[in-house]
């Protein structure tokens, strides 16, 4: 079932349709998001770069815990789509926990005249980024791909003791960052007419991420299974 | 709205159609950066396959 060459199959029958499914929610949401809901009452309308900001930070754990708990898969049971997964996985985190930086760092002008603080939040997903990259330079530094993943999923592993930081880190320290409004036990504190736009932002975002996934992870099938039969019909030699 | 009060965002139009225009630069990255990827793996298979049959030869 999880042999590489049913899945580079599976997988690219499933593209076109997760695209599509990722571009219809991405409209509705933009739809919501800049024309239907309304200014805030202390923010104006900056607040609608939240859209992007907060479904890209969910991301960048969300993918995080996703490349760590395949990476441990793959460890523990040597299952190869594993480790493809969790190294595919990197460079779509690395990219939105930069998004997330960017774009908090372009709210946080208008909002808290600075583009940076060094506190806790900010600090912790900054170190996020680094890890992803750590994470992206080590498996190319290995030459054989299994140790590679081997290397990097150790990585990933240890790397996850930032994701509770990152989480917690605005109720544990004094921070210039809000606090959650979505996730708090009680009813969020978001009015539904900003939640609505948030909600299908971050579906779009879920979508995109195994959109790209599909499409990394195929590739780097066919560079591991370069030997195999029908890598080799599919390249055109033999 | 207008379609200028859409663009002027209240004063935030700067801060908030940045944010969006890099957002979109870096998706589109994620979508263009596999494609690319499978063109070269494919490339190096066939290159690789290629000089091995030559040196057979």
């Amino acid at each position: 079932m999880a042999s590489p060459k049913y899945f580079y199959s599976i997988a690219g029958t499933l593209i076109p349709w997760i695209g599509s499914a990722c571009l219809l929610l991405t409209l509705a949401g933009l739809y919501y998001g800049l024309l239907v809901a309304p200014a805030d009452y202390q923010q104006g309308d900056s607040y609608r770069i939240m859209f992007v900001h907060v479904p890209a930070a969910w991301m960048s754990l969300f993918i995080y815990m996703v490349m760590a708990v395949a990476g441990a898969i793959g460890l523990i049971w040597r299952i190869k789509l594993a480790e493809v997964i969790a190294i595919s996985s990197a460079p779509i985190g690395a990219s939105f926990t930069f998004l997330a930086l960017i774009t908090g760092s372009i709210w946080g002008k208008p909002m808290w005249g600075t583009w940076w603080v060094w506190d806790a939040r900010l600090t912790s997903e900054l170190i996020l980024l680094f890890l992803y990259l750590g994470i992206i330079a080590l498996y190319n530094a290995i030459e054989d791909k299994r140790t590679a993943a081997r290397a990097t999923s150790i990585l990933a592993i240890v790397g996850v003791v930032n994701i509770p930081i990152i989480h917690y880190s605005v109720e544990w320290w004094n921070t210039l960052h809000q606090g959650p409004t979505v996730t708090k036990f009680d009813a969020p504190s978001i009015d539904i007419s900003m939640l609505i736009p948030l909600l299908l932002m971050a579906g779009a975002f879920k979508l995109f991420y195994a959109f790209v996934l599909l499409m990394r992870a195929r590739c780097e099938v066919l560079n591991r299974e370069r030997n195999t039969q029908w890598v080799k019909k599919l390249a055109g030699i033999s | 709205m207008t379609f200028s009060e859409f663009i002027h965002m209240g004063g935030y139009g700067f801060y908030v159609w940045t944010s969006y225009a890099l957002t979109l630069i870096v998706l589109l990255a994620n979508i263009l950066s596999p494609i690319f990827l499978k063109r070269k793996v494919l490339k190096d298979i066939t290159t690789k396959a290629q000089r091995a049959t030559r040196l057979q030869q």
